[in-house]
């Protein structure tokens, strides 16, 4: 199982090289190469995914390598199903070095499985693992966006249209991204957290318990609850919006590791 | 060799002065330079290409100087001009330099303005005429097709054709990098002088909705808005028009700023921070410079277009070198495709005497032996036929496969006299 991870990562490295290269010279062949070996590897990934389940009989989700693949896996899944209702130029260049950082990081961590305790065993805790994942891949996804557009708009402003001006798509493509990602990721971090909270109260017998990972899931949550919320009211979009877009997924990885890291507690992987 | 077969004569924007072309312009007819080059003796395909920078002949057949002296006869047929003095206007290019010449053409890599895509229709539509007057044969079929091809890959590859090289067209670039596509968008044209009415024809060309025109005096700005089915302002209107317009292109003659950066604070907020584009084509300027500081608002005066399109050009040069890498590589294939075309000959000729010298000796020897049941005659015959591929895989791969392209010459001809093909009685029954 060890050797399909790695595997998995190898054709996430082969898609990352190709689609930076082709972001460099344009070559169309070098483009279609690197979408099959992005399919080979999320199919894979996916396989992989599969088999854990089956040998384990659990989801995916609870260690520290079993999360971060599984984040891994959400974003290449989103970023495929995003290409497939409408195109951002040159996004995979911005993507998948994203996604191989993640599968490195898997891969450098122990992967076999966490003896979880009785409490912890959960289809919540399951529910709430993918859940909150699949957000995170999609505030990935505007982060990505955000750094695209202030590439963009730097060249726009300084009046010098460079090396990113024609790799990039417009502004307008990218906002549309910023609120395409957020009116999906949000809802499914609202409901991750609330399925968090149902875990929480069958294993600890509270539904909310102040702990760090809990306490920074609800700065994320509020991050993107006010992005929302000024961006259909005051029309905080565009520059601004690429800008909350970054801040919010420093927040997202902040939750993921910094917690357990400096703060401690008691999630299943906090080590 | 094939390859010396194909030559280009022509005349361009570098080798002659406008004066010049415009003697040999053929736009209003092509057909007849065409007909008449088909005519000339060693000319075995051609095709005839006539635009306002460039007329060019490119023929296959014995490229020999009085096929070439004919067919320039005709391009300058015309003009006035002595054979001397039309030697001197035009220039010629054979074998690979031709092969190299045309994908460089179809590229725009020719072009007076580099990139531009018109050449690639009009290369094209002179390919059409003369497949319709059946002037082209399999070289040049397989050159001009391969020229599309090579452009196309170059279009893609490289950013050639990418960057926009005039101030109008670099606007609507712009435009389109901040705003998206520009259809169902709101242009504000301040000031109604012909800059104005440039602009904004540009723009409705690009799909741009609505128009509306803000002026000193009302009555010019009604009759500009009529023609654009737009609507027309007074200028004082201007800041509260500003809030629903996604493009502002001012042109006024005021000899002060007409948009400050304070009232355009509020401006923003009224817009929810749309995004806004702001050209400022006056001398002196209209717009206040610092405007461009605050967020969501993208202002360009007519130095910083200018300062645009030059970068521009550059860049279009510097994708022009890495073009040129794609069209050294593809003559280069198209040279080998040549060569191989050249053994098809040799190849089909070797073959052929070989299997009448294997069905003769086959013949001979079942003959000698009458007793052999259907499956030994099968077995023997099989046995001949494979004794032939084996001893012919060598050969065949030494031929094609044999470096540069002079050592495929001196190979082909010591493959030549090795076999005995060019011995008129090698037809097997000697002895």
């Amino acid at each position: 199982m060890e050797f399909l991870f790695l595997l998995v990562f190898v054709l996430y490295l082969g898609a990352t090289i190709t689609a930076m290269v082709c972001f460099f010279n344009l070559n169309q062949r070098l483009r279609l190469m690197a979408r099959t070996l992005l399919w080979a590897a999320a199919g894979l990934h996916t396989s992989y995914l599969v088999i854990r389940f089956v040998v384990y009989g659990q989801t995916p989700v609870a260690s520290q390598h079993e999360a971060v693949s599984f984040f891994a896996w959400s974003l290449a899944v989103a970023y495929l199903a995003f290409r497939w209702r409408y195109q951002v130029k040159n996004f995979a260049a911005f993507v998948l070095p994203l996604i191989l950082a993640l599968v490195l990081v898997a891969l450098s961590v122990p992967g076999q499985v966490v003896d979880l305790a009785p409490a912890m065993r959960s289809w919540w805790m399951q529910l709430h693992g993918v859940l909150a994942l699949l957000a995170n891949a999609f505030f990935a996804l505007a982060f990505c966006g955000g750094i695209m557009y202030l590439l963009q708009e730097r060249e726009i402003k300084r009046k010098r249209m460079g090396f990113f001006s024609a790799r990039l798509p417009s502004l307008e493509a990218l906002d549309n991204l910023n609120q395409h990602c957020l009116t999906i990721g949000f809802p499914l971090l609202t409901l991750g957290i609330i399925s968090g909270a149902l875990w929480g109260r069958q294993a600890w017998g509270d539904f909310w318990q102040w702990n760090p990972k809990e306490v920074w899931s609800l700065i994320t949550w509020l991050i993107y609850a006010a992005m929302i919320h000024q961006r259909f009211t005051v029309g905080w979009r565009r520059r601004r919006a690429a800008i909350m877009a970054i801040v919010g997924f420093c927040a997202v990885l902040f939750t993921l590791w910094g917690v357990s890291f400096f703060l401690g507690g008691d999630h299943p992987y906090a080590g | 060799m094939l390859a010396e077969k194909i030559a280009c004569l022509g005349v361009n924007h570098q080798t002659a002065p406008v004066e010049i072309r415009e003697k040999l312009a053929f736009a209003d007819d092509c057909l007849s330079p065409l007909v008449q080059i088909k005519e000339i003796v060693g000319c075995d395909e051609c095709c005839f290409l006539s635009t306002c920078n460039r007329v060019e002949v490119l023929l296959v057949g014995k490229a020999g100087d009085a096929t070439i002296a004919a067919a320039r006869d005709v391009l300058f047929a015309d003009s006035g001009l002595s054979g001397a003095e039309a030697a001197q206007y035009s220039y010629l290019f054979t074998g690979s330099a031709a092969i190299n010449h045309v994908f460089r053409v179809a590229a725009s890599l020719d072009s007076m303005v580099l990139g531009e895509p018109q050449i690639l229709g009009q290369l094209k539509d002179a390919y059409r005429l003369a497949i319709e007057h059946r002037a082209t044969g399999a070289i040049l079929h397989r050159l001009l097709s391969k020229s599309f091809s090579v452009a196309k890959r170059i279009r893609t590859e490289t950013s050639i054709g990418g960057n926009a090289v005039s101030i109008s067209y670099a606007a609507v670039q712009l435009a389109r990098k901040i705003l998206g596509e520009l259809t169902g968008k709101t242009v504000l044209l301040a000031g109604a002088g012909e800059m104005a009415e440039l602009a904004a024809e540009h723009l409705v060309a690009q799909g741009v909705a609505k128009v509306v025109v803000a002026n000193r005096t009302l009555e010019r700005a009604v009759t500009l808005a009529r023609r654009f089915n737009g609507e027309a302002v007074v200028l004082g209107e201007l800041a509260s028009r500003l809030a629903d317009a996604d493009i502002l292109i001012s042109s006024t003659g005021s000899p002060d700023l007409i948009l400050r950066k304070e009232a355009m604070t509020p401006v923003m907020r009224q817009r929810y921070h749309r995004p806004v584009f702001l050209i400022d084509i006056a001398v002196p300027r209209d717009l206040d410079p610092d405007l461009n500081d605050l967020d969501n608002v993208y202002l360009y005066d007519i130095d910083d277009l200018q300062q645009v399109v030059v970068a521009n050009k550059g860049e279009r040069r510097r994708e022009a070198d890495r073009a040129e890498l794609i069209v050294a590589e593809e003559t280069i294939k198209f040279l080998h495709w040549l060569e191989n075309m050249e053994l098809t000959p040799t190849i089909t000729e070797l073959r052929r005497r070989i299997d009448v010298l294997r069905d003769i000796e086959l013949n001979r020897t079942l003959a000698a032996l009458p007793g052999l049941s259907p499956e030994e005659k099968k077995a023997v015959t099989m046995m001949g036929t494979a004794l032939v591929n084996k001893l012919l895989h060598y050969p065949l791969m030494f031929l094609k496969n044999s470096g540069a392209i002079e050592q495929k010459r001196a190979n082909l001809s010591i493959f030549r006299k090795m076999f005995g093909l060019d011995s008129d009685h090698g037809s097997g029954d000697e002895r």
